[in-house]
């Protein structure tokens, strides 16, 4: 019953069976795309390499983001790391903070003689992966923002017109209060709460979530998301729970659900639930702007993105590199980019993108879908080009948490921002201090 | 009796040789990454390591200051009991009762069995299915029954959630081990005791259960083992250790600050102390738990 | 049992009956979830008895058309994947276990104790904490994207010691004075006293351990570099959609049903092995 020669077979079987090496350079992409996004990613793969015999781009699902970027941790600690690693916009600062573990894309680009003009990007999209210098650092390829869905079949229901969604916070509660007169059981709710009610909240409203540009000009920066406007809102929002015209549905995109069910009547979330509401909502649906509050000067700005970006690992071989910007420059063709953004309901990334897509009069038959992109393009300010800060994994769930002791009705509103800012402030020191160290 | 034989072999090599194997393995893949893992709870760096500072006792000395941290202790040993003391008992009851029967055991045990079968990946999807606040079966059947069911602002429901999910998985477990344990009593014991008269509650505590002890002991240290360090994926699936920190178990912030957080050096930090306090409990039950045990 | 108590008879039924319906419910829920289309189960409540959708669910995944997840690898070559690394774990943790235990328990020499408390020791510090120097370990030795590399590692778990351990313990003195006076040495008691009895616990183990084996996602996603190494569970996280795209609830829980059908069989094997050993146990 030993397991020896077992064991000795397989090995001898697994290198007998390996096969012979290519001529062709092979990239490794990691990646975290499941389910139909997960075609998308592979069909991306498959036609570029179909387009061309020099580089084979070889995507791996390694699971959830955090695990993929652990799993390259490990991978890169022992010399075996990928070229191109898919990580979450949270995990950016993380990313950045590695210096000698990751090759700037805009460098890549160069390096390879490829043309790189930063100005041809959506300024919200590429602005949150570009250094204070102007370098971009990492490629984005699924961006997604902070939109507002609401169920029309419901608001009929409750006699609420519904040729505009409500645009402002105070609208929101007014539809939500006659829903409720009307027997609904859940007018709102709320996914990404941190993402959605503080964050693009902050950036919409033109106003710091954390000081220094939101981390973007430098590691001292801290949270300050405990103003008299944040304040408000989540005060707004726990009256509103209290009433029972808000109804907290869970963390993330949990919620989502119950909006499709028919189940809740509005909903906060990422542009990128479009395709799914289109195709399982059995009910007339909207898709409109984050709401905002009209008597705050600025609002609304833009909103901020949310979902992965692609970075480029060192270590690796120039030929391999120049592979990587070959399939860069490839993903951001016009073409590519607007077959993606209609696929799968991600932002392109550059104007002539946008532009492209909307000759082909995709918004006029999809009505809604360029709310999302419309979000961004505007002229960004310092407080709401993007946000960089350490250890944002953490600290998304530490909002997540104190969101719920406020909504649960064990803190208030300014105790519950008064903790997101003392825990999440002790967290960016020690990243700051982690980082110099190096 | 003690845990010892008292007839032994003698060789000055066998014993080596046999130990080999199993000693070898472990020394590569266990302690060697062991010694390097824990050796990270003294240093603070980036996720790719590339930028590795020595920081001392730093990292124990933020989760002693950390009040959430010390909070969780007591959540853990909530936690601790009820899955132990309910796996087993529940586990016991029902190993028990098959050994009993004749006719239709071999489908019992199957059905018994067969949910330790369901990857821990998916058993937390399920959990998550059926509890899901919208489209969840058991949810929708709670509320329709006027039990308002919320595990996502009630601390109290968060925590029966991922109690019922960690019991669930260790009765099949248990389950298995305890029948394997009671069928191996020989039945000429359970028959004599039968017929001295002992009805089935006194063959039960005087035969049954002695004769079971080893294996209530494997079991015992095993599912403290279990629901200290392996409970993560579940926590994980189903409240993400919420509503606030209410769920937040120790092997949960471990697994979240290594792996999410990638802050290593801090995840290592709290191996360290978990890791004393599984040694502490084994040792305690090694000590004074195996003497009641019958061999 | 021994004498005729009916009433306790149907006492036991009914309590594992109950047991059943409790334990297996997620299971059924599972088997329902897989015979119905996904529009049926977003919108609740999801009916309780099974729907029409199950022959279409079912060739969708083994074909491999279903949505997101099929196009690398089929449902098919990850079930082998996973059947060999369970049975290597399987057979292989068994093994040096068993030898393990008995040099612990039977043999006189010095740190004996030493290495059972070093080889139980392994049980306190789990995977995912040490899994990055592992992974380095286990790529020096260039064992990644191998059986090898996927099934090794994991063997070095204590569980098994330390369950023979506590079987060895109650195996009675006089059963070794038997195999003494017939001249056997340590090896021979071994082969022909101790493991034929340990027939139960090798069962159970084997049961355990092979669903243990089954079951690995971390380790196999880590250690595996391309994706025709994946064991099945991995196929199966990667249908479900993180995001906000939809998931194929249909299907996953389809996948799900076939992933259970292995080691359900392995279940249904031992039993047999379980019945020999009690006819085989009168010590």
């Amino acid at each position: 019953m030993k397991s020896r020669p077992l064991v000795l077979a397989s090995i001898a079987v697994t290198v007998a069976l390996s096969a012979p090496a290519h001529a062709q350079v092979e990239i490794h992409w990691w990646h975290s795309m499941t389910a139909v996004n997960n075609e998308w990613v592979n069909d991306l793969a498959n036609d570029f390499n179909a387009s061309q015999k020099d580089y084979k781009i070889v995507p791996t699902y390694k699971g959830t983001y955090d695990v993929s970027m652990t799993t390259a941790v490990a991978a890169f600690r022992a010399g075996q790391g990928p070229h191109i690693l898919q990580v979450f916009e949270v995990g950016t600062a993380t990313m950045m903070a590695s210096k000698g573990a990751v090759v700037p894309v805009t460098q890549v680009m160069k390096d390879a003689g490829f043309k790189f003009d930063p100005a041809a990007y959506i300024p919200a999209v590429a602005g949150y992966y570009t250094a204070p210098n102007g370098q971009m650092l990492s490629f984005p390829l699924n961006s997604s923002t902070t939109v507002f869905y609401i169920n029309k079949d419901a608001f009929k229901a409750a006699g609420i017109d519904t040729s505009k969604a409500p645009a402002t916070w105070p609208e929101v509660a007014l539809a939500a209060a006659k829903l409720k007169a009307s027997g609904h059981k859940c007018p709102l709710t709320i996914a990404w709460q941190g993402w959605t009610q503080l964050e693009s909240f902050s950036t919409w409203h033109n106003v710091e979530l954390a000081t220094k540009s939101n981390g973007l000009k430098g590691l001292d920066a801290r949270l300050v998301a405990n103003s008299p406007l944040h304040v408000r809102h989540i005060e707004n929002l726990a009256n509103m729970s209290k009433q029972g015209l808000f109804i907290y549905k869970g963390r993330a995109n949990v919620p989502e659900a119950s909006f499709v069910s028919g189940e809740c009547a509005m909903i906060t979330t990422s542009s990128g639930f479009y395709g799914n509401v289109k195709k399982n909502a059995k009910f007339d649906f909207a898709l409109a702007s984050l709401p905002y509050y009209p008597d705050v000067p600025g609002a609304p700005q833009n909103t901020v993105i949310g979902g992965a970006s692609l970075w480029v690992l060192a270590g690796k071989k120039p030929a391999e590199y120049k592979g990587v910007a070959t399939f860069f420059n490839y993903l951001s063709s016009p073409e590519v980019q607007s077959a993606s953004h209609k696929r799968t309901g991600y932002l392109p990334i550059t104007m002539a993108a946008f532009a492209l897509t909307e000759k082909s009069g995709f918004y006029k038959e999809n009505p809604g879908t360029d709310t999302a992109v419309n979000q961004m393009v505007r002229k960004v300010t310092d407080k709401s080009r993007g946000i960089r800060l350490g250890n944002y994994v953490q600290i998304r769930t530490i909002e997540d948490e104190e969101f719920e002791n406020v909504w649960g009705g064990k803190k208030t509103a300014q105790e519950g921002l008064d903790s997101i800012v003392k825990r999440g402030n002790e967290l960016l020191e020690r990243f700051e201090k982690a980082s110099k160290g190096g | 009796m003690a845990a010892e034989k008292r007839v032994t072999f003698r060789s000055p090599w066998l014993p080596w040789a046999l130990l080999a194997p199993q000693v070898v393995i472990i020394a590569l893949f266990f302690f060697w990454p062991a010694g390097q893992a824990l050796l990270q709870s003294l240093q603070q760096s980036d996720a790719f390591g590339t930028s590795v500072e020595w920081v001392g006792l730093e990292n124990f000395r933020n989760l002693w200051n950390d009040e959430t941290y010390l909070a969780s202790f007591v959540t853990t040993a909530v936690f601790s009991v009820l899955v132990a003391s309910l796996g087993l008992s529940l586990s016991l009851l029902l190993a028990v009762f098959a050994d009993r029967i004749v006719k239709g055991s071999g489908i019992y045990r199957t059905l018994l069995i067969w949910p330790y079968a369901v990857a821990p990946a998916v058993a937390g999807v399920l959990w998550l299915f059926m509890f899901a606040p919208s489209v969840g079966i058991v949810s929708y059947m709670l509320r329709e029954g006027g039990f308002e069911w919320n595990h996502l602002l009630n601390g109290n429901h968060a925590m029966a959630l991922i109690v019922m999910a960690a019991v669930w998985k260790q009765i099949a477990y248990n389950f298995l081990f305890f029948l394997a344990g009671l069928q191996s009593i020989p039945k000429s014991l359970i028959e004599a005791a039968a017929i001295d008269g002992a009805g089935p509650w006194r063959r039960f505590w005087t035969i049954q259960f002695p004769l079971l002890s080893p294996t209530t002991f494997f079991l015992l240290v095993i599912n403290v083992v279990y629901v200290l360090l392996d409970t993560f994926a579940i926590v994980d699936a189903a409240t993400s250790g919420g509503p606030g920190k209410d769920t937040s178990i120790l092997v949960y912030k471990l697994y979240y600050d290594g792996f999410k957080a990638l802050d290593l050096g801090g995840s290592a930090a709290q191996s360290v102390v978990l890791m004393v306090i599984v040694v502490i409990f084994t040792v305690v039950q090694f000590r004074f738990v195996e003497k009641k045990v019958n061999y | 049992m021994v004498e005729r108590r009916p009433a306790l008879g149907i006492l036991a039924h009914v309590v594992l009956i109950l047991g059943v319906l409790i334990v297996a419910l997620p299971v059924y829920i599972t088997f329902v979830a897989s015979t119905h289309a996904n529009e049926d189960i977003i919108h609740p409540p999801m009916p309780l008895t099974p729907g029409s959708h199950m022959v279409e669910n079912y060739t969708a995944v083994l074909t491999g058309t279903q949505a997101g997840g099929g196009s690398k690898a089929s449902v098919g070559q990850m079930m082998i994947v996973s059947l060999v690394t369970a049975l290597v774990i399987a057979i292989g943790k068994i093994a040096i276990s068993l030898l393990s235990a008995f040099a612990i328990v039977y043999f006189r020499f010095p740190f004996r104790m030493f290495f059972f408390w070093a080889i139980f020791v392994t049980l306190m510090l789990p995977v995912e904490v040490r899994i990055a120097p592992t992974y380095k370990v286990v790529s020096d030795l260039g064992m990644l994207n191998t059986y090898a590399g996927l099934t090794v590692p994991l063997i070095a778990s204590a569980t098994a010691t330390f369950l023979f351990r506590q079987f060895f313990l109650t195996v009675p003195d006089e059963l070794t004075e038997a195999s003494r006076m017939d001249g056997a040495g340590p090896l021979r008691f071994f082969w022909d006293v101790l493991v034929p009895l340990s027939r139960t616990s090798i069962a159970a183990l084997f049961v355990i351990q092979f669903i243990y084996g089954w079951n690995q996602y971390l380790w196999p996603l880590l250690v595996t570099t391309s994706e025709d190494m994946y064991p099945v569970v991995i196929g199966i996280k990667r249908m479900i959609s993180g995001g906000d795209a939809q998931t194929e609830w249909g299907t996953v829980m389809a996948t799900a049903m076939l992933a259970m059908i292995p080691p359900a069989l392995v279940v249904m094997l031992m039993q047999r092995w379980f019945v020999k050993g009690l006819v085989d146990t009168e010590k």
